[in-house]
């Protein structure tokens, strides 16, 4: 027979759902998550994240290796900004110790751990910017993560897993070329991320795709536990940094910036006001550091830190303090602590459990991207595709971090 | 000190209203922690988020005590933000059988932290809406984190035991 | 006087309007500069990959400005980061989609032999899943270093005889993985 018109002979495609896999190897996840959804047509009906294929066991690693092992575990959660999953490392075994710290090293780990926390946001907003289109600002800002890894490098000799910093303080201290090199970060990246904010914090076609999408009130976000940016966008002033202060942070001036509704526009906008207040910090850090003596770079804690291998050569107590140190054979207290510190997500948190061994008896980091992505397959119910992705790109979930 | 005192104000109104399902309180690094019953568990917890205005739900998760007789203990942080006070609450269960009241009916976010400590720990979380494997593969077959399995996967082939000390 | 090199004409001969070589020669330069890359970014690599696709130290002058998210489409598949046993099945189901000729770089030391993971759930190496070509080793490898190896890819590229996809040493090599 003939028809002039497409005929069905199955069930009405209009009243039936698609099945699309958003899966583990798709340009619009960053990282490998996936999710199957459910949509009908371009709205979202609902939505089943699997995670888990970069898993990884850093809990079960983190129980057959020393304390200073650890650490580079620790870098590869949250690889954007690794410096401040190292500090926070550094800084649970310190509490652990009882170990005090001069002020100068705490300056120091201070604008380390701004300066990671400018590359991370730097990542998040661009790819939010190249997720609703605007490439270019990528290209843009990515420069200045390259000019972040060179004074990592100056510091700790890598760029991305930085393994920074010790127990107890740092392995050398900052150099000449390191203080140069900040000072001229600290000139020119005000000016691109006022060039950044130029192209997109007022651009109509930005604030039409992200103003009003996704809102989250501080009810739920509390109730779903989140943390970090994502909570503040919802108006909920909660940041480790001024809650529970570590590393000197009670002596800085800086303020949190908090969001209204929740939605993607204030999460790129809180965290870019928090780019401007790391910039703060650090010019900050920099002022307190001229106040200080020079050259302290670590605390006074022989059992805990490494001596100078010229000391270790020549020196009887050195000797023993190295083998001791290396063999792992350290005075720690039966203990449990926990400790928390601001990384880019949010609250990353260390709960160790030491017995008196070589290794920790349990070791398991509170991740804030795991804890913060829950939320987004209930979240995800009755948006359409396109909003959803964006959602996730603003949620900056690091897979790594994810999975551990 | 003013840690000191607020702990000892918590744990006196947890005294209070629950007796002797509070023991072993203790204050490591200024952070009160107690150990309560799996009955109670979310009667406790309850009375911390509504009436101790302990909102946030920090983290859940699990340590394996293989030589105790009730060998896992659950492990919940809970944290005020408002007073700026953390608190531990531990429940001890028993590894032949782990099952405990789960805290979904209390806070959402414990959805996917029960999941995590189901799937290396194998706790039964009662009333969990959705208790699958997270992290690892679902025909994984063992708990992972329990003390006996080991780190490595003991099927590899091209490994010479020479070369590692074994 | 400009100091950008560009690719040289492969030998062969020249005359007013035409120039005799070899065809494998000709089709070995015009694919190795044009190589159509899928970056299989899980980690830590996937963030020192984007550091070579920024400007700075730009894999976009080798050829390879227009990256290829579907399997198809793409030539090389740069594997950047740690596999674990969950996501092997995937990798596999990717490299099966790939048309031939296709090649496989493993970036980092995590894909080309597990890394520092030697775990229950981490795949120790691609190379059990998969053939591979070139191995980039490194935690991560340094910019510099994926660009060698992508160079490593071109050069292997360049000099690959046509027969070599359907010839019995080929065949075998995907059979012992399961691949046809």
């Amino acid at each position: 027979m003939n028809h002039n018109h497409p005929v069905f002979t199955d069930n009405d495609p209009q009243s039936e759902l698609v099945t699309l896999n958003l899966g583990p190897t798709h340009p619009a996840t960053h990282g490998v998550f996936q999710n199957v959804l459910q949509l009908d047509g371009e709205r979202i009906v609902s939505g089943v994240s699997t995670i888990g294929y970069i898993h990884r066991a850093f809990e079960k690693i983190a129980e057959h290796r020393p304390f200073y092992q650890i650490t580079p575990l620790t870098d590869r959660l949250n690889y954007c900004s690794s410096p401040i999953n190292n500090m926070g490392w550094h800084m649970t075994v310190e509490k652990l110790l009882n170990i005090q710290l001069p002020k100068r090293v705490d300056y120091l780990r201070v604008i380390v751990m701004e300066l990671s926390r400018i590359a991370d946001h730097i990542i998040c907003n661009t790819i939010i910017g190249q997720d609703t289109g605007a490439t270019t600002t990528f290209l843009y800002l990515f420069q200045f993560r390259e000019h972040i890894y060179e004074i990592f490098e100056e510091v700790c000799g890598a760029r991305l897993t930085t393994n920074i910093g010790r127990i107890g303080g740092f392995e050398r201290d900052f150099n000449d070329i390191a203080f140069a090199k900040i000072n001229k970060f600290l000139k020119e990246f005000p000016k691109a991320l006022k060039e950044f904010e130029n192209l997109l914090s007022r651009n109509r076609i930005f604030i039409d795709r992200t103003a009003g999408v996704a809102e989250v009130s501080k009810e739920t976000a509390l109730d779903y536990s989140w943390t970090g940016p994502l909570l503040r966008a919802t108006g909920v002033d909660y940041d480790v940094r001024v809650s529970d202060p570590y590393s000197s942070y009670q002596d800085f001036d800086f303020e949190v910036p908090v969001g209204t509704s929740g939605d993607i526009y204030d999460r790129y906008l809180v965290r870019n006001e928090e780019m401007w207040q790391s910039v703060r910090i650090i010019e900050q850090a920099l002022e307190k550091l001229k106040s200080e003596p020079k050259g302290i770079f670590h605390a006074d804690v022989p059992e805990f830190y490494l001596p100078p291998k010229q000391e270790v050569y020549n020196n009887m107590e050195a000797l023993i303090y190295h083998f001791k140190i290396v063999m792992g054979e350290i005075d720690a207290p039966k203990a449990e602590v926990y400790h928390a510190v601001e990384g880019g997500n949010g609250e990353l948190g260390f709960y160790l459990i030491n017995d008196g061994g070589r290794t920790p008896y349990r070791l398991h980091f509170r991740r804030p991207s795991f804890i913060n992505y829950q939320m987004f397959a209930p979240m995800s119910e009755g948006m359409l595709l396109s909003d959803a992705i964006i959602n996730m790109s603003s949620m900056n979930i690091i897979a790594g971090e994810l999975d551990a | 000190m003013e840690e000191t005192t607020l702990n000892n104000g918590i744990q006196a109104k947890l005294s209070d209203k629950f007796g002797e399902k509070i023991s072993a309180v203790s204050e490591p690094y200024g952070l009160l922690t107690f150990v309560t019953t799996k009955d109670v568990i979310i009667n406790v917890l309850s009375f911390l988020k509504n009436d101790l205005n302990f909102n946030f739900l920090t983290d859940i998760t699990a340590v394996h005590y293989p030589e105790k007789e009730h060998g896992i203990a659950v492990v919940y942080h809970l944290h005020n933000m408002a007073e700026r006070l953390r608190v531990r609450i531990k429940v001890f269960i028993s590894e032949q059988n782990p099952t405990i009241p789960t805290a979904t009916v209390v806070w959402k976010g414990a959805n996917w932290m029960e999941r995590e400590t189901y799937d290396f720990f194998g706790i039964k979380f009662e009333g969990h809406p959705d208790l699958r494997r997270i992290l690892n593969m679902d025909d994984l077959g063992v708990y992972p984190m329990l003390k006996q399995y080991p780190l490595e996967d003991p099927n590899r082939v091209d490994k010479k035991d020479e070369f590692f000390g074994r | 006087m400009s100091e950008i090199n560009i690719v040289d004409a492969p030998p062969g001969i020249e005359g007013s309007g035409f120039f005799a070589t070899s065809l494998d020669k000709v089709i070995g330069l015009a694919r190795s500069n044009s190589l159509w890359p899928l970056p299989f970014a899980t980690s830590c690599c996937g963030i020192e990959f984007m550091a070579t696709m920024g400007s700075h130290y730009d894999l976009g002058r080798f050829g390879a400005e227009r990256l290829s998210f579907s399997p198809r489409q793409a030539d090389v598949l740069m594997v950047m980061g740690t596999i674990a046993k969950k996501m092997a099945p995937v990798l596999k189901q990717v490299y099966i989609q790939m048309a031939e000729p296709r090649w496989v770089m493993a970036v980092g030391a995590c894909a080309s032999s597990g890394g520092i993971f030697d775990t229950y759930s981490v795949l120790q190496g691609i190379d059990e899943v998969i053939p591979v070509d070139v191995y980039v080793p490194g935690c991560p490898p340094r910019p510099e270093a994926i660009l060698d190896g992508f160079q490593r890819i071109q050069d292997l590229v360049k000099n690959e005889s046509g027969r070599r996809r359907n010839s019995d040493y080929y065949k075998e090599l995907l059979g012992q993985y399961g691949i046809k």
